[in-house]
């Protein structure tokens, strides 16, 4: 090994040649003269010459570093030299493990343990850091506690250089092995009152990342952070400790009373913009209650508003989208400089003025709001332009349109949103659309204006981003077409040749709509024909009988108008009018036959499309006209006679096709299922094979909670059939061909628009208002928001009902999450702190240990200064579930009424003193202090 | 990292594979690099553990990660305070020099920041003590005869 190594020795390329090699690399060529490296370096480092040794070291740190090369392998080097004694070397050798060794599966580091020792008890300052930045880096648990004793040295130690180090690298320490705080945390609770900045520093740095886990267990050391934060001037350390108390004053009301003042003081008088923003961050995140404070604070976050630094602009931003929460008025105030920096060059600050802009929304200003967004929207660039809409719509939508009032205005919007050039929320729109189609009654008709211009629209065809909402508006259409003032205009529209550039299971939805046109437009001919021709024809008739008592769209609308406003009822009369004028005028024997060929010529094509929902829906159209067009041929036109019976076979099946699809759909509970009351001789677990054979081609959706759709048919007397008779109900050979379209359809109601909501059963909603809540009948039941628990008085118009189900609607399924585990950290810091005898889950065995702790519990309420050390009931800490109870006997200065906390103290003396206090302080415990009468008491501080 | 993305020292205080750390720095470079000039030095990026802070130097981009244990202005201030001393010790820093001095960059990171935890805030008692470390390794390498190498400098 000797002559290699020597020739290494002396040929070895320094790091800076590898460093100079790489950079002279052609491109293309690095990773070839990285491998040479590293083979080089593969032999180099097991050299015996600890100078060659480490060059190699150096240089694979490097590659890894900042080529990403793997050097796990190379880890038994590092702890090799890191027994050098040339300072060099060992610090080459720590640097190496510290970036490349994995705490939990470099098993080598165990070696490294005894090194370590020896280095943290060196007499050299550097030789003792290196050790501790090392150990803080690749700290495991066996690391901890192996060199805790060690560290126990070092955070007494007369160098303040080591010591602060010390300090930092106990965080690491206590994090990977909570047993170490019951042993150190005494002296760095000492090092609080240090003199050096630096020490300070970093200790209240401590503390701060500590308190950020779980800030009650430091709760006790409050008086020491006050004194810091009063007495100190230096502004890390007074920012670490705001951090501290914004933790802590969440935590004990009398905190927050105390340190606002002295806040808000600092805040005031310095000049250093961060310690200014963590005041005011303090203040509106934990202060909030303290008016005054917050006046200030949202004061000085307008000075950062208004300042020319982005930075401060951004970070102000940040602290008012927290004041926000709590004070709504913070915002409203600087409106003005929020939507100013909407348009501001930053991304960062867009989004955090529009996030502010979002929370302002309010059923009063959210047209306006809308509006400016709108109008910046289309200013922005295509990302922006879509996060400002995607955040209206959450916005709207949010909690069933809770800011929404005017539906007519917000369904007009939507289809306004939909034709902006970037947008890419068509998804979102068209869940919204049909959403609102099933939940608000009232907006429908604004709903299929809107739906019929999207539709009509050539030029949003060829647009992949609104095929979604294309789909939503054709839907609308077609199932609320009674609503619609131009039937045919419609069907055009849902045939225009463009249609062809949709994606097939939007074009379905097409043709689905259009079959419903199709459908309500026969029917109203035949109603119409029937009436002007004044035949007591019985299914005529029936079908007359039916509207009045309110199986189809128009009668809902009459039924709802006696409800309504005259306001509501005047819009929906005035539509109602205009379609039934428009059927008049427009309904003719012609008019009828030439849309019948206008669907069989646009359909035709189709019928051998590849899609199968495609060619599905198509067939069914053509189907059912073939059915229609010889009666509609022959007997309308002439008279009577044996055509008669034709003619009501026509009608028989046009009736219940309509019915069919006049069937409204209604939102779905998720639990609907488990209410439908099962009926008599269904059996449920029956093998459903027969059903293939009807529903062959049918392709069932995959998702399991799929349930079969059972419309639900209206006879004369209005009595829907037994759910379970409905099949074998009606027997002609048409009607049982009308029963497999029903299934089909059905089946096939909501393509993708279902969200997760089955449609198992649709809500009677024909029926008159006052049934809808009918429980007795209803499967589901609807819920009607009430109007009069919000103030509405200023609008012109009620707000139209919005339908909700009971139970939430997968809202908010949040189950309470089990209590955390234990913090073991801070039940080590409570009991050092709380002075309570250590016996708990964790092992401990040294006995030793356990007195020299009983040494530390007594001199805590020294260390203290001006502590009424109170008793303590630790009955509330998680987890360890012991309850201890534990005197002490104390010193009290100053007390002051009202303001001690209930006490367990059996000596007399204070009994005395402060029997009324502690009924007093009782009272207010069960008057519903947020801190718990169990949970450790803090001693009264600074009284 | 430089203004073309290539790292030039790396620093984590919490275990991340290799692959993970140069995966996180192509993906700050991309976003760093996608900003404009005047823009503020805060970034949040959903990927990333906490928000980030950067400065440009010259062609040098400074960025720290941190989490709400730290103070976002007094990050800027700290990463001022480790440009501050980098320029002490290089008189006039530039990118050559952090790139031929590696273990020295990372002796004055180690004594500004510890295992995740601001140590010193004063360029000069930085300083002090980087010099302090170079004189030390410079007494045990004379005792060792020196192969040309990393010292010259």
């Amino acid at each position: 090994m000797a002559g290699p190594s020597l020739m290494d020795s002396l040929f070895q390329r320094s790091l800076d040649d590898i460093i100079k090699g790489v950079r002279l690399c052609p491109p293309g060529t690095e990773p070839t003269f990285i491998a040479k490296s590293l083979d080089e370096i593969r032999r180099e480092v097991k050299s015996t010459d600890r100078q060659t040794k480490a060059i190699a070291l150096q240089k694979l740190t490097y590659l890894h570093c900042l080529h990403g090369v793997d050097m796990s392998w190379a880890a038994f080097h590092c702890v090799e030299l890191s027994s050098s004694s040339a300072h060099s070397h060992k610090r080459i050798a720590y640097l190496a493990a510290s970036l490349s060794f994995n705490p939990s599966t470099t098993d080598v580091i165990l070696l490294l343990t005894h090194q370590l020792r020896k280095d943290l008890s060196s007499s050299s300052v550097h030789d003792v850091s290196l050790a501790l930045s090392t150990l803080s880096s690749i700290c495991n648990p066996d690391l901890s506690r192996d060199l805790t004793p060690e560290l126990f040295t070092l955070l007494s130690s007369g160098k303040p250089f080591v010591r602060k180090k010390a300090i930092a690298a106990i965080l690491r320490v206590f994090e990977q092995y909570p047993d170490a705080v019951r042993v150190c945390f005494k002296r760095v609770v000492e090092n609080l009152e240090s003199t050096d900045v630096g020490i300070l520093s970093v200790v209240v740095g401590l503390f701060c990342e500590l308190a950020v886990k779980e800030p009650r267990s430091y709760l006790p050391l409050a008086p020491e952070f006050y004194k810091i934060l009063v007495d100190c001037r230096n502004n890390w350390i007074l920012i670490k400790v705001l951090k501290i108390f914004a933790k802590l004053a969440p935590l004990e009301p009398r905190l927050g009373k105390r340190v606002v003042e002295p806040i808000c003081e600092h805040m005031g008088r310095t000049g250093a913009k961060s310690l200014a923003f963590e005041c005011m961050m303090t203040i509106v995140s934990s202060l909030s209650e303290y008016e005054s404070a917050v006046k200030l604070a949202v004061g000085k976050v307008r000075e950062f508003l208004l300042d020319d630094d982005p930075n401060l602009k951004y970070l102000g931003l940040q602290a008012l989208t927290i004041v926000a929460q709590k004070h709504m008025w913070a915002v409203l105030e600087n409106k003005e400089l929020v939507v100013k920096a909407l348009s501001d060059v930053d991304v960062n600050i867009k989004l955090e003025a529009l996030r502010l802009v979002m929370s302002m929304v309010s059923e009063d200003n959210v047209m306006e709001i809308c509006r400016i967004l709108i109008s910046h929207a289309q200013k922005s660039d295509p990302e922006f332009c879509n996060e400002i809409l995607g955040y209206i719509l959450f916005t709207c939508s949010r909690n069933f349109y809770e800011v929404i009032c005017d539906f007519d205005w917000y369904v007009a919007f939507l289809g306004e949103v939909a034709r902006i050039p970037h947008c890419q929320k068509g998804k979102e729109i068209e869940t919204q659309l049909i959403d609102i189609g099933m939940r608000v009654k009232d907006a429908r008709l604004e709903l299929v204006d809107v739906a019929r211009s999207l539709v009509i629209d050539p030029a949003l065809l060829g647009n992949a981003f609104v095929h979604g909402v294309l789909a939503a508006a054709a839907w609308i259409s077609g199932e609320y077409v009674a609503l619609s003032r131009n039937p045919f205009e419609l069907m055009e529209a849902l045939l225009q040749p463009r249609t062809g550039l949709l994606t097939p299971s939007v074009r379905s939805v097409y043709i689905q709509s259009a079959f419903k046109v199709l459908i309500f437009c026969i029917w109203s001919y035949g109603k119409l024909n029937g009436d002007d021709a004044s035949e007591p024809s019985a299914l005529t008739e029936s079908v007359s009988k039916c509207d009045l008592e309110g199986t189809s769209e128009t009668v809902v609308c009459e039924s709802l108008s006696d409800t309504e406003v005259d306001n509501e009822n005047m819009i929906i009369a005035g539509g109602q009018t205009s379609s039934a004028s428009s059927r008049k005028y427009r309904l003719t024997k012609e008019s009828i036959m030439g849309l019948v060929n206008l669907v069989e010529a646009n359909l035709g094509p189709l019928a051998g499309s590849d899609e199968v929902e495609i060619q599905e829906r198509v067939s069914n159209v053509l189907g059912f006209i073939e059915l229609m067009k010889p009666k509609l041929h022959g007997p309308l036109g002439d008279g009577e006679g044996d055509e008669m019976k034709g003619k009501l076979e026509a009608s028989e099946m046009v009736k219940l096709m309509f019915d069919v699809f006049s069937e409204e759909l209604g939102p779905v509970s998720l639990s609907a299922q488990e209410k439908v009351p099962l009926p008599d001789g269904l059996v449920l677990k029956e093998n459903l094979s027969d059903l293939e054979a009807i529903c062959g081609d049918v392709k069932f959706p995959s998702s399991t909670s799929f349930s079969l759709i059972q419309p639900r048919i209206l006879e004369k007397d209005t009595s829907s059939f037994p759910e379970c008779n409905e099949e074998s109900g009606p027997s002609t050979e048409s009607t049982s061909l009308l029963a497999e379209h029903r299934k089909r359809h059905g089946l096939y109601y909501l393509p993708s628009e279902n969200k997760g909501t089955t449609f198992n059963d649709f809500p009677p909603a024909h029926e008159p208002q006052d049934k809808t809540i009918d429980e007795a009948e209803d499967l589901v039941k609807l819920t009607e928001e009430s109007l009069t628990s919000k103030k509405k008085q200023n609008h012109i118009k009620p707000r139209p009902v919005v339908v909700k189900l009971d139970d939430g609607e997968g809202l908010n399924m949040a189950v309470e999450k089990s209590k955390v585990k234990t913090d073991l950290i801070s039940g080590a810091v409570r009991e050092v702190l709380l002075g309570n005898e250590p016996m708990t889950s964790s092992s401990r065995s040294k006995s030793s240990n356990k007195s020299s702790k009983r040494r530390e519990v007594d001199r805590i309420p020294e260390s203290g200064n001006d502590i009424v050390n109170t008793a303590i009931s630790e009955g509330s800490i998680a987890g360890s579930g012991r309850r201890k109870h534990q005197t002490h006997s104390k010193e009290r200065k100053h007390l002051s009424s009202g303001k001690e906390k209930e006490q367990h103290d059996h000596n007399d003396k204070q009994k005395r003193d402060s029997r009324h206090h502690k009924h007093k302080s009782r009272q207010r415990a069960e008057g519903g202090i947020n801190v718990p009468v169990q949970s450790p008491v803090i001693p009264d501080f600074l009284l | 990292m430089n203004d073309q993305g290539k790292p030039r020292l790396i620093r984590f205080y919490e275990f991340q594979p290799v692959e993970k750390q140069q995966e996180l720095v192509r993906s700050i470079y991309k976003i760093l690099c996608s900003r404009a000039e005047n823009v503020s030095n805060f970034v949040k990026v959903d990927s990333l553990f906490g928000p980030l802070v950067y400065k440009t130097f010259a062609t040098l981009y400074f960025v720290f990660i941190f989490d709400n244990s730290e103070n976002e202005l007094a990050m800027l201030d700290l990463m001022q305070v480790f440009v501050e001393t980098l320029d002490k010790c290089f008189s006039n820093v530039c990118e050559l020099d952090v790139v031929f001095n590696f273990n020295k960059v990372h002796t004055i990171l180690d004594e500004i920041i510890l295992g995740g935890q601001v140590l010193e805030t004063s360029s000069s008692e930085v300083v002090m003590a980087v010099e302090d470390i170079s004189k030390l390794e410079k007494n045990s390498n004379s005792i060792i005869p020196s192969i040309p190498g990393w010292q010259g400098r």
